[in-house]
């Protein structure tokens, strides 16, 4: 056997608590360190100076006013899937069907509107819109959660495959509704009467959706932090052996958190096509189900910091889509900076939780 | 000046102690010192660890711990859990790579970073928690990672098991697959895996903690056999009377610290004790007289099926007395966890009847009740489960949250009041002497003792008149488990039926009024705590009554 007599180059150890200064030192370093890579990888691949990209970046996501709105239209709507999604990954149900249902929602919202415009009042249809688009959203959420709760069913593959029976569901509606004939487009609904679409708040039309999800953040946070139902998610999410136990009644909690969690998505569709779209595609949810994931892990559940997680998240994405348009670059390379920025991020929790000893060059020492 | 202190302060006025024996005490024989160091320095050192380091966020496992292991002996490693001797030997064997220090192995500087390597420098441990796979044979088992020249010759290798099994008189099959095995068969699949890979130092973990009295003796009579064909052991073991039974030498691990070393037939069980806990410690157990016992669990033919169809126990009768401390003992596995679950509504019951007969004498069946029925029926019953942070407490919640599990739901407010908790908690942190820095501190980052604190903590403030407890001090060190007796006696003082599940049976014989002894989750008897016979109680563990009839069943 080879005998090596030399220490390994470096090892790992866990650190002690770091106090909370230093952790966003560490932070701050970790987003320093990703702009001087990315700076290097936009010089050596595209040539181009990397502060007039990072600033092209900036003007991408915040350069006017209505870039900003978009920007926080985007952030809500992200934040809402986020929020959605957050009770099921906090019991540890992997709920993967985000995306089909937002979809599941926003089909309701929209056949409502359809067949409902002309009959029923504005106001009246939003809150029939809203109702459905919940209930829909719930179900399409429970049904996998029934079945885990009964029969111990793989909720990741159940979760997912509802996305693709959502995404062909609407894609045959969108056949049946599209207008004009033979474009396989829904277009626009109702855009002379404006029926079932949600008010503007003055003149602007992101406004009120933001605003429902404010109310929606309020109310999740309090809800997992000082409700009893968001104790019982906890408890059955860190052990479901201790919430038997003391008598949680697992599979009840299961099923109840998926309608919570399938209902928000549903809300979540319901304020894409009533607040900001009004038409559906089979590609409205464009994968803020699984992004919403990303949000919910990255602030480790906890609703104030998904604010931050999901404000990151989309300023990178507004400013690389700028990126690709003015230097006509394609899309590919703002997604390659948007990587390396989120790796970094992400990375650094790792040497804040642990500590890596290089090997001592000093030779042996003798004690 | 505490004991241990004044320990350490001896040892640091002599300079070269580290290849010398040291006693303990103000009346240190120089002859014998001298006899001492005469015999050691005939032997040859196989080990030398000098300065070794480990620390993990802010534990710090080991610290500066140096030892010596010679060749031929075996050496015991005695120190309370947390102490730091497991730490000590996973380095030895390639586990984790020590922060600081250095091995020395025969006299040559060593790095060891794997098993693999340690395994070439002939050091070979054998696990706490087996590491097999159930579906092989043990033939498979033992060549497994093994690689070879040429193909793999399973018939060669059972030749060379059976030489070894012969060798040291061990009992078992190559062909016979693992999961036909018993406990004791494992752990002897075990030490030949680490003999055919050719270790001369073998490194046991806490191996008696699985086994009967009867197979801790035969593992014993093994070890002193390959002491005998010149191999070295070192021992991991936190219980005093097998150091003395088994060992040459001893060597105390305090908080991470190396405390001292002795030779074995010059110590004692008081002396050890008050160098593992640093101080004077009183090793015996109080057992009040059982407070006007009556009946208050009664459980007649329990049959209960684990959910894969396997008969976990099969027509258990027994009645539990109020005021009582019944002691269930048996090897692991053998039905306790499934008999205590079933009391406690979360094992469900195949057959027969668990009674709960109150005050007044009235019996209510508790089966088919889950714990919400069961404490809507008026009935308080509280349950110190086996898996503390898996099933009692949840980890990464704080002592609050912790205090309410049991609690939550009381009133109608959709929101969950933290205030009572809080008091709760601070009582208890109070009470019990909890050491944490706050209330809101995760329950996973305290010490083993104080997370069963909280637990047995939670458990006795709902003042229960049942008090069902699976291996309740295992894991904690002396000072802790003797807080826990104490709580259970006070609570036995009160009234409550205590049931109590042990896997020490010399605490099981010192603390129960009356003990249950299960075999393969059948009643193999119930003793007297006060008149049992440790030989007995091991017996009735392996077969059905004992194999005589000596064992007085209700």
């Amino acid at each position: 056997m080879r005998k090596q007599n030399k220490e390994p180059l470096f090892h790992i150890t866990k650190r002690k608590e770091l106090p909370l200064a230093k952790v966003w030192l560490v932070r701050l370093g970790a987003i320093v360190a990703a702009l001087i890579v990315c700076a290097i990888v936009t010089t050596a691949m595209t040539g181009l100076d990397p502060f007039s990209v990072f600033g092209t970046m900036i003007d991408g996501a915040i350069g006017t006013e209505r870039k900003t709105w978009i920007l926080f239209k985007e952030l809500a709507i992200l934040l809402s899937v986020a929020l959605a999604l957050t009770p099921a990954f906090k019991m540890k149900f992997w709920n993967l069907g985000g995306e089909g249902q937002i979809l599941i929602g926003a089909w309701a919202t929209a056949l409502c509107m359809i067949y409902m415009g002309d009959v029923i009042p504005s106001g009246l249809l939003i809150l029939i819109c809203f109702v459905a688009a919940v209930i829909c959203g719930a179900i399409w959420a429970m049904i996998p959660a029934f079945f885990k709760a009964k029969w111990n069913t793989n909720e990741t593959l159940f979760t997912l495959m509802m996305n693709y029976v959502a995404i062909q569901l609407v894609a045959y509606f969108v056949i049946i509704w599209e207008v004009p004939k033979g474009s396989g487009k829904v277009g626009i609904i109702n855009q002379q009467t404006m029926a079932g679409w949600m008010p503007y708040v003055g003149t602007n039309s992101y406004l009120l959706v933001i605003l429902c999800v404010a109310v929606l953040t309020a109310a999740m946070f309090v809800y997992l932090k000082y409700s009893k139902q968001g104790y019982e998610i906890s408890v059955v999410g860190e052990s479901k052996r201790t919430a038997s136990y003391v008598g949680i009644k697992v599979d009840r909690v299961i099923i109840r958190t998926l309608l919570l969690s399938g209902a928000i998505c549903g809300l979540t569709g319901w304020l894409i096509v009533s607040g900001i779209d009004h038409t559906i595609t089979t590609t409205l949810a464009g994968g803020r189900g699984f992004l919403g994931i990303m949000v919910s892990w990255l602030a480790q559940f906890n609703v104030i910091a998904m604010i931050f997680a999901s404000l990151l998240i989309v300023f990178l994405e507004q400013g690389a889509g700028e990126i690709s348009t003015s230097f006509g670059l394609n899309q590919s390379f703002a997604d390659i900076l948007t990587g390396i920025i989120l790796f970094f991020i992400i990375g650094c929790e790792f040497f804040i939780n642990y500590k890596v000893h290089m090997r001592k060059r000093s030779g042996k020492e003798e004690a | 000046m505490q004991y241990g202190a004044l320990w350490l302060e001896k040892r640091r006025k002599r300079p070269s102690c580290d290849r010398r024996i040291w006693r303990q005490g103000s009346g240190v024989e120089k002859n014998m010192e001298r006899k001492v160091l005469i015999r050691l320095t005939n032997r040859q050192v196989a080990v030398s660890m000098r300065n070794v380091t480990k620390t993990f966020g802010t534990v710090k496992a080991n610290d500066n711990v140096s030892l010596d292991i010679y060749r031929g002996e075996i050496l015991s490693l005695l120190g309370e859990n947390g102490s730091g001797k497991t730490t000590l030997m996973n380095m030895l064997s390639g586990i984790y790579y020590p922060d600081g220090g250095e091995i020395y192995i025969n006299g040559e500087p060593a790095a060891i970073h794997s098993p693999k390597e340690a395994f070439g420098y002939g050091i070979g441990m054998i696990h706490q928690h087996f590491k097999l796979v159930d579906v092989f044979t043990a033939a498979e088992n033992i060549v497994l990672g093994l690689k070879e020249e040429g193909r793999l010759d399973l018939k060669k290798a059972a030749e060379k098991i059976r030489d070894i099994c012969e060798m040291y008189e061990f009992d078992i099959d190559p062909q016979q697959k693992i999961y036909n095995m018993s406990v004791s068969q494992k752990q002897t699949v075990e030490i030949v895996k680490v003999l055919y890979r050719g270790a001369d130092i073998l490194i046991l973990d806490e191996p008696t903690a699985v086994l009967t009295p009867q197979e801790t003796e035969k593992l014993f009579a093994v070890l002193r056999n390959m002491k005998e064909a010149g191999k070295t052991v070192v021992i991991i073991t936190h219980k005093l009377h097998e150091v003395l039974a088994i060992s040459d030498r001893v060597a105390v691990l305090r908080k991470g610290a190396f405390i001292g070393e002795m030779v074995t037939a010059e110590t004692n069980e008081q002396e050890m004790t008050n160098m593992m806990v640093g101080r004077m410690v009183k090793l015996d157990i109080r057992r009040p007289e059982p407070v006007d016992p009556k009946p208050r669990i009664k459980v007649e033919g329990l049959t209960v099926k684990s959910a894969d169809g396997i008969l976990k126990l099969d027509d258990v009768s027994f009645t539990a007395n109020s005021g009582e401390i019944l002691g269930i003992a048996g090897i692991s596995g053998c039905g306790q966890k499934e008999l205590l679950e079933a009391i406690a509504g979360l094992q469900p019951v195949e057959s027969g009847t668990i009674d709960y007969i109150d005050d007044q004498g009235t019996p209510d069946s508790l089966i088919g009740k889950d714990p919400i029925r069961i404490a809507a029926m008026g009935v308080a019953l509280s349950f110190v489960p086996e898996d503390r942070l898996g099933m009692g407490l949840v980890g990464n919640m704080d002592l609050t949250d912790n205090m309410m599990l049991r609690s939550f739901r009381k009133g109608k407010s959709f929101f969950t009041d933290r205030k009572t908790p809080r008091k709760l908690a601070e009582k208890v942190v109070d009470e019990l002497e909890i050491s944490t820095s706050s209330l809101s501190t995760s329950v996973r980052k305290l010490s083993g003792g104080n997370v069963q604190k909280v637990l047995v903590g939670r458990e006795i403030a709902s003042s229960p008149t049942v008090l069902l407890s699976a291996y309740i001090v295992r894991g904690l060190d002396i000072n802790s488990s003797y807080t826990i007796y104490d709580l259970l006696n006070q609570q036995k003082e009160k009234g409550v039926a205590v049931i109590y599940v042990g896997e020490d049976l010399d605490v099981l014989m010192e603390l129960s009024d009356r003990i249950l002894v299960l075999c393969g989750g059948k009643v193999s008897g119930i003793v007297d705590g006060r008149k049992a016979d440790k030989n007995q109680i091991g017996m009735m563990m392996t077969t059905l009554g004992g194999g005589d009839s000596d064992a007085q069943t209700e």
